[in-house]
């Protein structure tokens, strides 16, 4: 069997000594950062990628992927222990998990959230290996028209799909985009918003955007606000769940998987809105829902398996389509092209090792989660204790170096400054940074896209209505809009946001 | 209209897309246009900027009739205005004085952002996590950089 052979040749790759001290390195630092509040897999992969250069392709997606979903288990831990969702995408698991360790139940609410997870992943990453092959099979008979209309429909749903105001999140796009085409013209050479200064003709550094935006704006953002943190000083007596805990959790981790999948295949949908939805449907099938909110092991169940059953399943539309799902996609796209990889579906038949590498280890990396964190709980709460007047200069060091070691520029530097000061402007007016860097890695391509796609058609707009892909993809998206424009609609999701 | 416009976080909003969507119009105005089927440089950018600007209207408008969301006053002027400049610092110096004075320089500065400065305790942070840099950087990573220009 096909996916059978991949799988083992995947394996091969990942359990490579190589990989796998890369994918422990990555979930050990996701881990770390997911624990601590502050700083999120954003700004890590961002100040980490120049480090990617120097490594083989896999090796450092390995590693980038494994923080991303390293720091979902970190973020539950701190959730539970702290009532501090050191992740957004841990809010929900706050409200029981703190609950259950008030009662002294820290031990079964981690290892639950722990398995959760763990069960979460092994299903997303079947579910990449079944559906990547085909989904890119027929992504490669895409033309031009194709790409565009569903880069269209990735940012449209991106950023309606966004938590917090729509009309924001799509200016931010368009903010994106217009950042995207700084640099030299690919097609007739003519610089564009280049100022005449020679570091700005192969366009703004991907690293230097995020980095400034998800680093430097962030940590302006947070000295904004009082600190403070109190560490729950109960001991961890056991760690096992109870069998009637476990009978309790099958069910909310089976849903929490359906429906994190669900969700993480659609572009922009956070992993909030995952983890929130399996907490309401847990709440309305409980017997009982009084429990809920006072430390039901189902409130911690749920939500953790669908978190990261979205977290997997994000990486689908990046690996098969080249299209980023998330901020964190963005950033792994990114990754793959400073490696020199075109992203797109020619990457699983191009570079197979690349693909199933990734996928296996991303099996591996879940399971050394569970094993690392567990065990490693106490070292856990004591990194919580490091105080953010010292974690903050560190970042900034190791953000400095890593930008500077990318191109030796100095102006690079002041660059990230400067986008520091504009991401820490667009947090505070309420505007998603997220959507922008989708709109930045997206923009020269569906420009390229677009060109093409004009050429093709002599001109003429109604190309991407009469091929019936682009058509489908187009109507989605005018779709998405109408719905998302009714009212009715729009009222809910701020109850959500709230 | 809101008399409490300028407290209104859609008003800034506005203002800000405006600024730059404006901005990247005016820039263009330069850029070949070109048409539908050959388009020059400058169409894209004149389309999104245009795009930037009608969204800075309506958020603008918006701000000016009801200002529904105010902005939040919890903000850090010092850590806004340190913060960029250690950086700034950090890629002046790594050029004309080394690897160790910058780093220096960007931990001691951003350090200070916060109103939980403590002066003993960053002097000795900033010596061990520049020792750390050097170390892991310099020596076994192997960037290529001077650590005193000149010097060292």
């Amino acid at each position: 069997m096909d996916l059978f052979n991949n799988l083992i040749f995947g394996f091969s790759v990942a359990l490579s000594l190589q990989n796998l001290f890369y994918c422990f390195v990555g979930v050990l630092v996701g881990t770390l950062i997911g624990v601590l509040p502050g700083i999120g897999p954003l700004g890590t992969i961002a100040i980490l990628l120049p480090i990617t250069y120097s490594v083989s392709p896999v090796a450092a997606m390995i590693m980038l992927a494994g923080i991303y979903y390293g720091a979902q288990y970190g973020g539950s831990t701190s959730a539970i222990l702290v009532n501090l969702p050191g992740e957004t995408s841990a809010v929900v698991t706050c409200i029981d998990g703190y609950q259950m360790a008030q009662q002294g139940r820290a031990g079964p609410a981690l290892a639950i959230a722990a398995i959760g997870s763990f069960f979460a992943g092994t299903v997303g990453t079947l579910l990449i290996a079944l559906f990547g092959p085909p989904l890119a099979d027929i992504a490669l008979k895409f033309g031009a028209p194709e790409y565009f209309a569903l880069m269209l429909m990735g940012l449209v749903a991106a950023a309606v799909l966004a938590e917090g105001d729509m009309a924001k999140s799509i200016a931010m796009v368009v903010m994106g985009l217009l950042l995207g085409i700084v640099g030299t013209d690919v097609n007739t050479g003519a610089q564009r918003f280049s100022f005449g200064i020679f570091e700005l003709t192969d366009g703004i550094g991907f690293i230097v955007v995020a980095v400034g935006v998800f680093a430097v704006g962030e940590i302006i953002n947070n000295l904004g606000d009082k600190q403070e943190r109190r560490v729950l000083s109960t001991k961890l007596s056991s760690l096992f769940p109870s069998r009637q805990d476990l009978r309790q959790s099958w069910g909310p981790i089976l849903r929490g998987t359906g429906l994190g999948c669900f969700f993480g295949v659609l572009p922009g949908t956070g992993p909030a809105i995952a983890s929130f939805s399996s907490y309401m449907l847990e709440k309305k099938l409980a017997k009982d829902p009084d429990r809920f909110g006072k430390g039901a092991i189902e409130g911690v169940a749920g939500p953790e398996a669908a978190n990261n059953a979205d977290a997997q399943c994000k990486f689908i539309p990046m690996l098969t389509l080249g299209l980023p799902a998330s901020g964190v996609m963005a950033l792994m796209l990114g990754a793959l092209t400073i490696q020199g990889i075109q992203p797109g579906p020619q990457v699983m038949t191009q570079r197979p090792e690349l693909f199933w590498g990734l996928i296996a280890s991303m099996w591996i990396g879940n399971l050394m989660l569970v094993v690392l964190n567990l065990p490693l709980i106490g070292l856990w709460v004591k990194l919580l204790q490091v105080p953010y007047r010292l974690l903050f200069p560190a970042i900034m060091a190791f953000s400095a170096i890593g930008i500077f070691s990318v191109n030796n520029s100095g102006f690079e530097i002041h660059l990230t400054a400067l986008f520091g000061v504009l991401g820490f402007m667009w947090m505070r007016l309420g505007f998603p940074l997220a959507p922008m860097l989708l709109g930045f890695v997206l923009g020269p391509l569906m420009e390229e896209y677009l060109r093409r796609a004009m050429l093709m058609s002599g001109g003429d707009p109604l190309v991407f209505v009469t091929r019936p892909i682009s058509a489908g993809f187009i109507i989605v998206t005018v779709l998405i809009l109408v719905v998302m424009i009714v009212p009715a609609v729009r009222k809910r999701r701020a109850v959500i946001a709230d | 209209m809101n008399r409490n416009f300028l407290e209104s976080k859609d008003f800034w909003s506005g203002l800000m897309l405006i600024a730059i969507g404006g901005g990247a119009l005016f820039i263009a105005r330069n850029y070949q246009f070109g048409s539908s089927l050959r388009m020059g440089p400058g169409y894209f950018p004149t389309v999104l900027g245009g795009i930037l600007v009608m969204f800075g209207v309506y958020f603008a408008i918006a701000g000016l009739r009801s200002g529904a969301e105010p902005l939040k006053s919890t903000w850090s002027l010092r850590a806004l205005i340190i913060l960029p400049l250690s950086l700034v610092l950090f890629g002046l110096l790594i050029d004309r004085a080394g690897f160790v004075p910058a780093m220096l320089a960007l931990i001691v500065g951003s350090a200070a952002a916060s109103a939980q400065f403590k002066v003993v305790e960053v002097a000795l942070f900033s010596v061990l996590l520049t020792a750390f840099c050097v170390v892991v950087f310099i020596w076994m990573l192997g960037l290529p950089y001077e650590l005193i220009t000149g010097i060292w």
